[in-house]
């Protein structure tokens, strides 16, 4: 059996003013077996340029995801006026000046290729940022970690608290910790159902306890994924559940940043006293400052991992060492494979941002946004579907004339009713009739109210068909009345017979 | 059990002391995790047994302390579907038929009943589609024997064909062959003069000799010229629909059997609402006559 703390709390100096930290990489590869059970990671909180940028983030990104969902946006009597909504019961989603109807899924489609081209491109510049500073993952257990720092300390004594006996002290603590984090996290499942219902009704409904139970169900769901995700598992999401990392690792190359021990600069390490020559040894003083802050619990001096989130506290750590060995910083930093290999070759350092492969996802990026920009520009508030009647196929009439039945669904995605115009090409009918107006002539005017489908049923009656060809094509175009906006679409009119 | 322990050298592993031909049992408890669901699992069940519905008793079976009912749960569900759908219903029950077919909204609630009516009580005759059968009459077309405007639609679902209600629609073509009221060989000719009506070619002389036994036997319902009536629910000979088919021998079996289908009555079994929307799904399937 491996021990964590092997190095039996001494109070050694790696060198002046810089305790040597007895933490241990556990997830480092060579403390890794096959299957081991996790050995709790206790980071040890740091102070810096990185975390002050992670609690940035944390701050923006838990206010967008808190607060959008009570943004309005008014969308005049025939839609609902919250900015953001995913209205599963009418089945349209908004977003701002956007409504997406489920016809028109591919806008989502395109967003979601937008996304991760935007992740690869991000990754392959700088690295696994996503990971390291926005990922929700990562954003949930730097709060839950935070608010385990408040109650129980920073690292030492969270370790002390936890090879303590069970006092009422520590009872009391475990308790307090536990339910901070279940209340962040109902609140985030609390949050998450304002997607899907107007928000202040919702928000009503919930504390007066009759909401559907579904909104219940989804907060209990996702609260308690929020806090055995974020509470409990932690790391081990990122590095044996998420796919990210291994996705994301095929995105990076050498001249990708990422947070780098310089070992060009560091090695070889080793503790430093006080006036000691610095001359023909590295920078680190091995006072294992950035293995203590790696949320991971990874030793980023082992080179670049799969755990390694790029998340910068090691950096902020071994900045704060160096200054207090009066050393430049930077002996870890965003830096590349290929930097070190230089400066180790006697070369100058550069970083390379156009390559091939940015190059690539920038301009697929640029082409989908495009596409993207262009498809919603020019969307279409009219919209035909036809379903042919197949069961029966077609019907043969007294006198040999023949019929087929259509079910259209004619979309008006405006916010005013609008009056359409239905025609018909590609076969000649005796007789058109639409159920519930009988028989008319074509054109004919069908009103649709605003945002809405309405569904018409349309009999074709052609007096002598080709009953040679089977079945011919035959379209219909709706035209909108006011704006003179049209869309056509194809079917066929089947007549019996064919080859 | 013996109170020495034994460690089993290889795996290290603590045995239970059993052994066969020189094998022994190695000790391997069951998970504890695995053991408390175990666990957790019974108790969890006996307090199903209080609370839920389980056992049976002589004359009926324990209710659990809630007095749960998934039959009472169905029908609080049902009662409350009939509420939400209340409003569109008493609107049916006002509405005339072509008010319905013009109130696009009414429309497509009426359609919407009308479908899933059929599908449970009518498509096992008349098809998923109401394309009919031998014998089934097709819903699609043009041909109907009772009338194909929406009222007479309504009235036939109500009252059914040869059913047991009191005002049913009610045709009987007698059996000529089976039951002994032609000879076989007038048969033969009628089924020439039916052919002939539809403007096929067929055999002249049968023909003029079918001319008197039509008169005489078939014209009063099917009309001096074949072409139907209405009040007996006799179809027109002269078109293209043949509800027992078209060929010379499906006439024929015809005449010798006079076969006549059977449609329930609807009128007791559904609403008059449920009916309305049925008859308006039926006339839309080919826009009746």
């Amino acid at each position: 059996m491996h021990t964590v703390i092997s190095h039996e709390n001494r109070l050694s100096l790696a060198g002046p003013g810089v305790e040597r930290s007895d933490a241990e990489a556990s997830n480092s590869a060579a403390n890794r077996k096959f299957y081991k059970s996790r050995v709790p990671i206790h980071p040890k909180m740091v102070h810096g340029t990185y975390r002050k940028v992670k609690w940035a983030v944390m701050a923006v990104t838990l206010a967008i995801y808190y607060l959008v969902p009570w943004i309005r946006w008014d969308r005049g009597p025939s839609a609902p006026n919250q900015a953001v909504l995913v209205d599963l019961a009418h089945e349209r989603f908004y977003f701002f000046f956007i409504e997406i109807w489920p016809q028109e899924v591919y806008y989502i489609t395109g967003l979601l290729i937008l996304a991760a081209v935007g992740l690869f491109l991000v990754t392959s510049l700088f690295g696994r940022l996503w990971c390291g500073y926005a990922c929700p993952q990562t954003v949930w257990t730097d709060l839950f970690i935070y608010v385990e720092n408040l109650i129980e300390g920073d690292r030492s004594a969270r370790i002390r608290l936890a090879a303590q006996p069970w006092t009422a002290t520590k009872v009391g603590k475990r308790v307090a910790k536990h339910a901070i984090w279940l209340a962040i996290a109902v609140a985030t499942g609390g949050a998450w159902i304002f997607y899907f219902a107007d928000a202040p009704t919702l928000a009503r409904d919930l504390a007066a306890g009759h909401a559907s139970i579904a909104a219940y169900g989804a907060i209990v769901v996702l609260a308690f994924m929020t806090y055995s995700l974020g509470g409990l598992m932690r790391e081990q999401v990122c590095t044996y559940m998420c796919p990210w990392p291994r996705i994301q690792g095929a995105m990076t190359d050498n001249e990708a940043l990422a947070v780098t021990y310089r070992l060009d600069r560091g090695e070889p390490r080793g503790p430093h006293k006080k006036g000691q020559s610095w001359e023909g040894r590295g920078a680190c003083i091995d006072c294992r400052q950035c293995v203590a802050a790696c949320p991971m619990g990874i030793d980023i001096r082992d080179g670049l991992q799969l755990e390694c989130i790029n998340c910068g506290l090691c950096i902020d750590a071994c900045d704060d060492v160096m200054d207090k060995v009066d050393l430049p910083r930077g002996l870890i930093a965003y830096d590349t494979g290929a930097n070190v290999q230089r400066r180790l070759a006697g070369n100058r350092a550069r970083f390379r941002f156009v390559r091939p492969r940015t190059v690539l996802y920038a301009s697929v990026m640029m082409i989908v946004a495009a596409v993207m920009v262009f498809g919603l520009s020019t969307r279409r508030t009219i919209d035909l579907d036809i379903l042919r009647d197949r069961n029966p196929d077609f019907v043969t009439l007294a006198d040999g004339a023949v019929r087929n039945a259509y079910t259209l669904k004619l979309m008006n995605r405006a916010d005013q009713a609008r009056e359409f115009s239905l025609s018909l090409s590609g076969v000649d009918p005796r007789l058109v009739n639409v159920i519930g107006l009988g028989d008319v002539k074509l054109p004919v005017s069908l009103s649709v109210p605003a945002d809405k489908v309405r569904t018409v049923r349309v009999l074709i009656t052609v007096a002598k068909p080709d009953v040679h060809t089977g079945s011919q094509a035959i379209s219909f175009a709706l035209t909108s009345g006011a704006g003179g906006e049209s869309y056509e679409a194809g079917s066929v009119f089947v007549a019996g017979g064919g080859s | 059990m013996s109170d020495k322990r034994e460690v089993d050298e290889h795996s290290g592993t603590e045995t239970t002391g059993h052994e066969w031909d020189g094998i022994k049992e190695l000790n391997t408890p069951l998970p504890r995790w695995w053991l408390g669901i175990f666990y957790a699992c019974i108790a969890w069940a006996i307090g199903y047994w209080v609370v839920m519905p389980a056992w049976p008793t002589i004359d009926g079976y324990t209710h659990g302390l809630f007095n749960h009912s998934q039959r009472d749960e169905v029908m609080a569900n049902v009662a409350a579907l009939k509420q939400a759908r209340a409003m569109k219903e008493h609107e049916l029950t006002g509405a005339s038929l072509q008010q319905i077919q013009s109130d696009p909204e009414l429309l497509q609630f009426a359609m919407a009943e009308g479908k899933a009516t059929f599908g449970d009580n009518c498509a096992p005759c008349h098809g998923s589609g109401g394309q009919g059968a031998h014998g089934y009459p097709n819903l699609n077309d043009d041909v109907w024997l009772w009338g194909g405007e929406l009222s007479n639609i309504q009235h036939t679902i109500t009252v059914g064909v040869r059913s047991t209600s009191p005002d049913t629609r009610q045709s009987a073509m007698p059996a000529f062959g089976r039951d002994g009221i032609l000879k076989p060989e007038q048969i033969d000719d009628l089924t020439e003069f039916v052919v002939h009506l539809s403007k096929r070619p067929a055999d002249a002389a049968a023909v003029k000799r079918a001319t008197k036994l039509f008169a005489d036997n078939c014209s009063a319902c099917h009309g001096a010229n074949g072409q139907g009536d209405r009040t007996y629910g006799a179809p027109s000979l002269t078109d293209n629909d043949w509800l027992y088919g078209p060929t010379r021998d499906d006439i024929h079996d015809q005449i010798w059997n006079g076969h006549g289908g059977v449609m329930p009555t609807w009128g007791g079994r559904l609403t008059p609402e449920t009916i309305k929307s049925l008859a308006v799904y039926v006339h839309s399937l080919g826009g009746g006559e």
